[in-house]
């Protein structure tokens, strides 16, 4: 088996460039994609073992369903990174667009600079699965809404309605980054020595990600916890 | 706070025939019938019945009836016992009211105002005892032409994938949650016996009923519940849920309660937790975008199931579904205001959609003028009851149907409409381990199949009555159908003649 090969996506439709990508990942484990012009679905339900390298710009729904698989974009993604993803890593040196992580389900989605609106939503865990997301920069409204689980670190500032209908994981942000109004139904806390622990990881994550040095950015101390306050939001919203 | 309501329904117990064998205690989840501690006297407690019927029907000396509480209202039109109790319940809990299988208010039911045609002497009918009926459906996109290689007889353009059903009825997704994994599995049961197909709803596929992956088409909605590469190839085909009859607009909830290991290993997520499907997927805002998601399904799978899209039948759904189409659909399920649910709120269930008769007639229709038809199957839903809904749906423009409460009724279902309680008696809507072994999903299986068998028999006789042998032939043959009792607008809409035309 090949160790790279290079494909270039130029102005191909998406359906001949995901074709031209997958004929090349039964060559290789590692496929570098150049010239690439929004092609959609790169990475889809890419599986354990294969990486995928992007220069350029992918398209939405960069490696949705991924179940294992590494995606590395040397540029910024669009719409819907990530979505629906099983498992695996996706690494964006530039920004990520809207609806990233939506409803992502395990794996990393880690972003060196901000994400656009809705990212995060509906994120959930699983068993061992723990999704992370990771925002070097600002995110846009309705970071985290209808969080069900996993982890996002947001090292910028939040949008507004930020992580509204939150019922599971945590949102951890930088204490001068705060909401001045804690939402309802939520629980803005300290840092516990797990937290530390896990934060700490995810900052050491980020900067082997993008060569910056340790905690370059932000370090675990100006961190704080925001999580729901109950994992039944809607307990008592009927009646029968 | 004191419960300002009357019992809706009254137990009757004939003292003469009841033997006091308790049958009735041990079978009322909802503990209607007990033993008084005092005087050990067999009693029942009206205000908990739900009118299941478990109990009637169980009772081996059918000593028991239940009846409406006899206490008559105030004789208003207006202020109905019915208007008042919701009122009363919303005082008690301030909460948003909510109901569990289809609309039951008396809308127009406008099956009952079309009548099916039959030869006369000019064209004769035929007897399906003695000829070939074809009833089998293929859904999914036709190519605009085929091409065919005459020297070795075999067809060279690429087919679209479709779906191959014996009979033109499917059976509604229905969730692992809303639903016991019994009823999931006797519905796949009968879709292997019948050669058509069961649909598992959004709560992901159950390992269980891998076996019958083959019979399944597996729900994409906005909770994205179980979906992964693993669970998108394994069904037959996808169906990308944007709405349901029963509760067009809003998202779900499984309440946390009913979130049980199993039905948290098939969702994948935690026990315990309210499982929240946001109101929209919050990847489509637009056509466009659901292009976008159909293609990423299309994409996941290699091109080779075909994706549904299901949305429920509201104002405008003719533009909506030329929309669908052209983003890339290969079938477009309809679901009408009266389609079923596990729960919804009781104000959008009964209040929010349009028939599916209507809108049927309106998508057929503008598909058709838009020369757009062939790309996409029709599937119809909410609310088939019989045989002849079914003819009358297809002579309107469905390809197949997709029948729930039906099929729920052929296992046990009484209707009692409480669903959302999660004590279903029957087995069907509960995840209560002693209740779902209730029904046992073989004896479940054979029910449905000899209704959905009797209803092909019967389709076959009134295709054959109308000289037509195939179904291809019915679909969106109008002038089978003439309507009574309709305006000329409704006329208009369902494309039909008045009868006398």
């Amino acid at each position: 088996m090949a160790e790279t090969i290079i494909v270039e996506l130029g102005t191909k439709h998406f359906q001949e460039a995901n074709a031209a990508v997958r004929a090349a990942l039964a060559e290789a484990d590692t496929v570098c994609i150049v010239e690439a012009y929004a092609q959609r679905y790169l990475g889809c339900t890419l599986p354990a073992g294969k990486r995928l390298e992007i220069h350029g710009t992918p398209g939405n729904d960069l490696a949705c369903y991924m179940d294992g698989g590494e995606v590395e974009v040397f540029g910024s993604a669009q719409d819907q990174t990530a979505n629906t993803m099983n498992a695996g890593t996706v690494v964006v040196h530039g920004r990520v667009g809207d609806a990233a992580g939506y409803a992502m389900r395990g794996g990393e989605l880690i972003v060196r600079d901000g994400c656009g609106w809705r990212g995060g939503i509906n994120m959930k865990q699983y068993g061992g699965k723990c999704p992370v997301i990771v925002i070097g920069g600002d995110a846009g409204n309705f970071l985290g809404e209808y969080m069900a689980g996993g982890i996002i670190v947001l090292m910028g500032r939040a949008g507004d309605h930020l992580a509204s209908g939150m019922h599971g994981g945590v949102i951890y942000l930088r204490r001068n980054n705060t909401p001045a109004v804690v939402p309802d139904g939520l629980d803005l806390r300290e840092l516990t020595d797990e937290d530390t622990a896990t934060l700490g990881a995810l900052l050491a994550r980020y900067d082997a990600c993008f060569g910056t040095e340790p905690h370059e950015h932000a370090s675990v101390s100006e961190f704080v916890a925001l999580r729901p306050a109950s994992s039944r939001p809607y307990a008592a919203m009927y009646a029968s | 706070m004191r419960d300002f309501r009357n019992p809706r329904y009254k137990v009757l117990r004939d003292r003469e025939e009841c033997i006091e064998c308790d049958l009735c205690v041990r079978q009322c989840a909802n503990e209607v019938h007990y033993r008084d501690k005092k005087t050990g006297a067999l009693r029942a407690d009206s205000m908990k019945c739900v009118n299941c019927q478990r109990c009637t029907l169980l009772c081996p000396t059918r000593a028991l009836a239940i009846t409406r509480w006899p206490q008559v209202d105030a004789g208003s039109a207006v202020w109905t016992e019915g208007a008042m109790d919701d009122i009363t319940a919303q005082a008690q809990t301030g909460g948003v009211l909510l109901a569990s299988m289809g609309n039951p208010k008396s809308y127009h039911i406008y099956w009952e105002h079309l009548l099916l045609n039959a030869s006369q002497v000019t064209n004769p009918s035929i007897d399906p005892l003695r000829e070939p009926m074809e009833t089998r459906v293929v859904l999914g996109s036709r190519p605009s032409k085929l091409r065919v290689n005459e020297r070795t007889r075999t067809v060279v353009s690429p087919l679209p994938p479709q779906l191959s059903c014996d009979v033109p009825v499917m059976f509604s997704a229905m969730s692992f949650g809303s639903v016991s994994l019994n009823t999931q599995k006797a519905l796949a049961l009968a879709a292997r016996e019948l050669g058509t197909y069961f649909n598992c709803g959004e709560g992901g596929l159950h390992r269980d009923l891998e076996p019958y992956a083959d019979r399944a088409i597996v729900q994409v909605a906005s909770g994205r519940f179980g979906v992964d590469p693993h669970y998108l190839n394994a069904g037959a085909a996808i169906e990308i849920k944007i709405g349901q009859g029963a509760k067009p607009g809003i998202g779900g909830h499984l309440p946390g309660e009913k979130i049980n290991e199993e039905v948290s290993r098939t969702r994948m997520i935690p026990e315990g937790t309210d499982a929240i499907s946001p109101a929209p997927h919050h990847d489509i805002y637009s056509i466009e975008d659901l292009r976008q998601l159909i293609f990423s399904l299309k994409e996941a799978t290699g091109y080779a199931k075909p994706v549904a899209v299901k949305v429920a039948a509201v104002h405008n759904v003719a533009a909506i579904a030329s929309g669908m189409a052209r983003a890339g659909a290969d079938i477009i399920v309809l679901d009408g205001f009266r389609g079923g649910t596990g729960a919804a709120p009781k104000r959008i269930r009964d209040n929010v959609g349009i028939p599916i008769e209507l809108a049927l007639a309106a998508v057929d229709e503008r598909l058709r003028q838009e020369g757009i038809r062939s790309t996409v199957s029709l599937v119809a839903s909410g609310t088939l009851r019989n045989a002849a809904d079914v003819v009358r749906a297809v002579a309107l423009g469905a390809d197949a149907v997709s029948i729930g409460s039906a099929a729920l009724i052929a296992m046990g279902c009484h209707q009692c409409g409480d669903c959302a309680s999660g004590r279903c008696n029957w087995g069907i809507a509960t995840q209560r381990a002693d209740l779902v072994s209730r029904l046992a999903p073989e004896a479940a299986a054979e029910r449905v199949v000899n209704l959905v068998s009797g209803w092909n028999r019967e389709i076959q006789e009134m295709m054959g009555g109308m000289g037509i042998n195939a179904i291809d032939s019915l679909r969106g043959n109008r002038l089978m159908l003439r309507g009574v009792g309709l305006n000329e607008k409704e006329l208009e809409i369902l494309g039909v003649k008045y009868a006398g035309e």
